[in-house]
């Protein structure tokens, strides 16, 4: 196959290797303005089931921010970064995607990774510092959340790249895939971001980036981040379309995001959305926010909480009344009252993961550190049973039972 | 080499639909030291695939390439330049198997060529292969023969884990598998084919003992049986260490010569077999030796071989100093009489 389908591209006005403009920057520019629905005429028109169905979701995402949150005052969390007054965004990537697409979320898209299935317990696994990631990214076609910043954008593009390639050779796989990557504002300054938009503009790859700008980098505001108009405007910089969206109006983002993800399926190229949203908790529990923002500022962006403007808008429009509030009020504490007994029921992490899944085959070297591990654990719990967290009742665990991954069982208990 | 590794590719290619070669120039060029020559007019242009210059964005999106089935075999052009990938390499490439719990297994050969004596300006002459090594998670190989460059190369393909592949600059013009008593050790003489900055070399190689099958990972091979001390090498010291040992002959000493061809995993094994044979060991490779491959290679053999041994292991390597200009390399780069003044401080009079 050729692999870049210039075809597909209706103002590319010269040969590739031509000096001049290569394509007309125009249809590639967002608007000067986000995109709203909420309070403009198009909010009438929305489709009223879809926009309850929204408004559910961002009740129960904001109950999961508001518990995760208390689980690390807890010290049930190691760490979690709220995604406290940016669920529009969350909830909506889940949202727009279909089965065979893939989601490449960050550090702050746990959210993001319930939404699109996952229990929670298994989307916190890394938080609660149990398990790196605690789903299986196959089943849910979800990646490893991503701490390097922006590093994920570049998997997006190549898994998105291989599914065309595969589609080509054998059109009966053609799962016509998109992928969605989430980076924050800070990341985009980052040479992965860069390289993962390159790359996938010129491989024409159908990926969707999507910018949660929440205004800072842990403490560092925009303005010291990036001198270009928009962040979106990046994007003619690369050649794909960059588009703006107001990321607390759940109804545009919705919106914004179906369209870039379906642009991206018809094979038109790669999309950039930046949504502009704010993070109304701390970077993350450890963060203390004031040493930076003013109150003030916080409060300004809490009368644009995204839950309250779709909660305006379906009252308004006779989709919600207190009942009906009411009824997911319940829904969301039977969420919350999950999660916790989830945490409950969650058994204590067991030390021979550790030496699991280095290699498909472990070394000898591993083998002999395993044992030696499990000979030490062994010792302690003889020593004071009482005291034997891994209930490993003297033995140990079994460091033979290191196997290959993918034949058999996967080393005692092990992460799978 | 250039030969067999290239065949290597071409095999991969025709057997296996899922693996992709991508890099810098791997395309209508063949790369620049023509190890992919001929594929992308063989396979097409997806399948051996010319990419934006960008290391990280290169194997970034080989691993979502991996992760959606397909074998990336990437080109890094140059040892130094394979570092703007470091982060990719080491938060995902050798991570992803281990955080996902087995779920998500990276497949991906990434070629390196590595290593100075072919008379390249700064940046071009790099030994990186204690990152490497030093990163659980990643497999690390270097050929040091024809016939290792076909076979090690066949073995990373296959290989279900992330595997680096340390090719030595030096040896790819090399056609002679270095064997016991005749030592491919040649640096030949000009027209580097348009190898960037460097100067030497004659020509991709026969690839003549290449297509011998599969070398396996984790084996390192005794490349000389000796008996009176074992010189412990790999990639482009083999060479000089086999040299050596046809020198030391004249000295009435019989060196064993330990190809590891594998730094990671590492293979015990053999090592400390051939050095218990002897009682005397010195390690060589062209890389800085603080915090080298070469210390780990003493500690684990004193380690498990102290009451065999008749004197300290000893390294001979590279200075401690950045890789140096072209006109003064030869002072840096282990050269035969090291290794023997090395072997010579081997506690030979107690
Ligand atoms: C490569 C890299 N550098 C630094 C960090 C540390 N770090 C974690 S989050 C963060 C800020 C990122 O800000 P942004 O991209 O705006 O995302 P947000 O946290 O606002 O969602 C930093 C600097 C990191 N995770 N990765
Ligand atoms: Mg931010």
């Amino acid at each position: 196959m050729t692999l870049v389908d210039h075809s597909t591209s209706p103002d590319l006005v010269g040969p590739p290797h031509s000096h001049g403009p290569r394509r007309d920057a125009a249809p590639l520019l967002p608007d000067p303005e986000p995109v709203r629905v909420l309070g403009t005429e198009a909010a009438a028109a929305f489709d009223p089931e879809l926009a309850r169905d929204l408004h559910r979701r961002l009740v129960l995402a904001r109950r999961f921010n508001q518990q995760a949150t208390t689980l690390t005052r807890q010290g049930r969390l190691a760490v979690y970064p709220a995604s406290t007054g940016q669920e529009a965004c969350q909830v909506g990537a889940a949202m727009v995607l279909r089965p065979q697409d893939w989601l490449f979320p960050s550090y702050r898209d746990t959210l993001a990774v319930v939404a699109r299935g996952v229990r929670p317990i298994d989307a916190l696994t890394l938080m609660r510092g149990h398990a790196h990631c605690g789903y299986d990214p196959y089943e849910h076609r979800i990646a490893p959340l991503s701490t390097p910043l922006a590093t994920q954008a570049a998997h997006a593009v190549g898994l998105a790249h291989a599914a065309r390639l595969r589609a080509a050779e054998d059109p009966a796989r053609d799962e016509r895939l998109v992928a969605l990557a989430l980076v924050g504002d800070g990341a985009t300054s980052e040479g992965d971001f860069h390289e993962a938009l390159n790359f996938a503009a010129v491989l024409g790859a159908p990926v969707v980036f999507l910018v949660q700008n929440n205004g800072y980098a842990i403490s560092v505001p925009l303005a010291r981040q990036c001198a270009a108009p928009t962040l979106a405007h990046k994007a003619v910089g690369y050649g794909m379309v960059g588009r703006l969206v107001d990321g607390n109006d759940a109804l545009a983002v919705h919106q914004v995001l179906s369209d870039a993800v379906e642009h991206a399926r018809s094979g038109r190229g790669p999309v950039l959305v930046e949504a502009i949203t704010y993070r109304l908790d701390a970077h993350t529990n450890a963060d203390d926010a004031t040493r930076y923002r003013s109150a003030g500022e916080v409060e300004a962006w809490r009368a644009r909480d995204p839950l309250t403007l779709l909660d305006a808008h379906l009252r308004a429009r006779g989709l919600l009344d207190d009942a009906g509030a009411a009824e997911l009020a319940r829904a969301a504490e039977e969420l919350a009252g999950r999660i916790r007994a989830e945490f409950e029921a969650a058994p204590e992490p067991d030390p021979a993961t550790l030496f699991a899944h280095v290699y498909a085959e472990p070394t000898s070297q591993l083998r002999a550190q395993a044992a030696e591990l499990s000979a030490r654990l062994a010792a302690e719990a003889a020593e004071d049973p009482d005291g034997d967290p891994y209930h490993l009742d003297g033995d140990g665990f079994d460091a033979d039972a290191l196997t290959a991954d993918g034949r058999g069982t996967e080393g005692l208990g092990g992460a799978a | 080499m250039v030969g067999a590794l290239n065949a290597a590719l071409r095999d991969c290619l025709r057997e296996d639909p899922a693996v992709h070669v991508l890099g810098e120039d791997v395309g209508a060029l063949g790369g620049v030291f023509r190890v992919t020559d001929g594929l992308a007019a063989e396979f097409g242009s997806a399948r051996c695939l010319d990419t934006p210059l960008a290391e990280a964005g290169i194997l970034g999106t080989a691993i979502g390439m991996a992760m959606y089935g397909l074998r990336p075999v990437v080109e890094m052009q140059f040892d130094a330049f394979a570092f703007p990938a470091f982060e990719q390499l080491v938060s995902h490439v050798a991570k992803m198997r281990n955080r996902t719990g087995g779920r998500v297994g990276l497949p991906i050969t990434i070629r390196v060529p590595y290593g100075g004596g072919v008379g390249g300006v700064e940046h071009h002459s790099d030994s990186s292969e204690a990152y490497y090594a030093h990163t659980p998670g990643l497999h690390v190989v270097t050929p040091a023969t024809v016939a290792d460059g076909y076979g090690l190369l066949r073995a990373a393909i296959a290989s279900d884990d992330p595997v680096v592949f340390l090719e030595p600059k030096r040896l790819y013009w090399s056609s002679d598998p270095a064997d016991a008593e005749a030592p491919a050790s040649r640096a030949p003489a000009a027209g580097a084919p348009a190898a960037g900055l460097s100067a030497s070399g004659a020509g991709p190689g026969t690839g003549r003992g290449a297509r011998e099958g599969v070398a396996p990972i984790g084996r390192a091979v005794v490349r000389r049986a000796g008996t009176s001390a074992t010189l412990i090498t790999y990639g482009p010291s083999l060479p000089i260490c086999l040299a050596a040992a046809q020198a030391a002959k004249a000295d009435g000493l019989d060196l064993a010569v330990v190809d590891l061809r594998s730094l990671v995993p590492f293979d015990d094994e053999t090592v400390c077999a051939a050095v218990r044979a002897t009682g005397r060991a010195v390690v060589v490779h062209e890389a800085s030796g603080f915090g080298g491959v070469g210390a780990e290679i003493a500690a684990r053999v004193g380690e498990r071989c102290f009451h065999h041994l008749a004197a300290p292991v000893l390294r001979v390597t590279g200075y401690d100093i950045p890789y140096p200009p072209p006109m003064l390399e030869k002072h840096h780069l282990p050269s035969v009489d090291r290794v023997l003044d090395a072997v010579a401080r081997l506690q030979w009079e107690q």
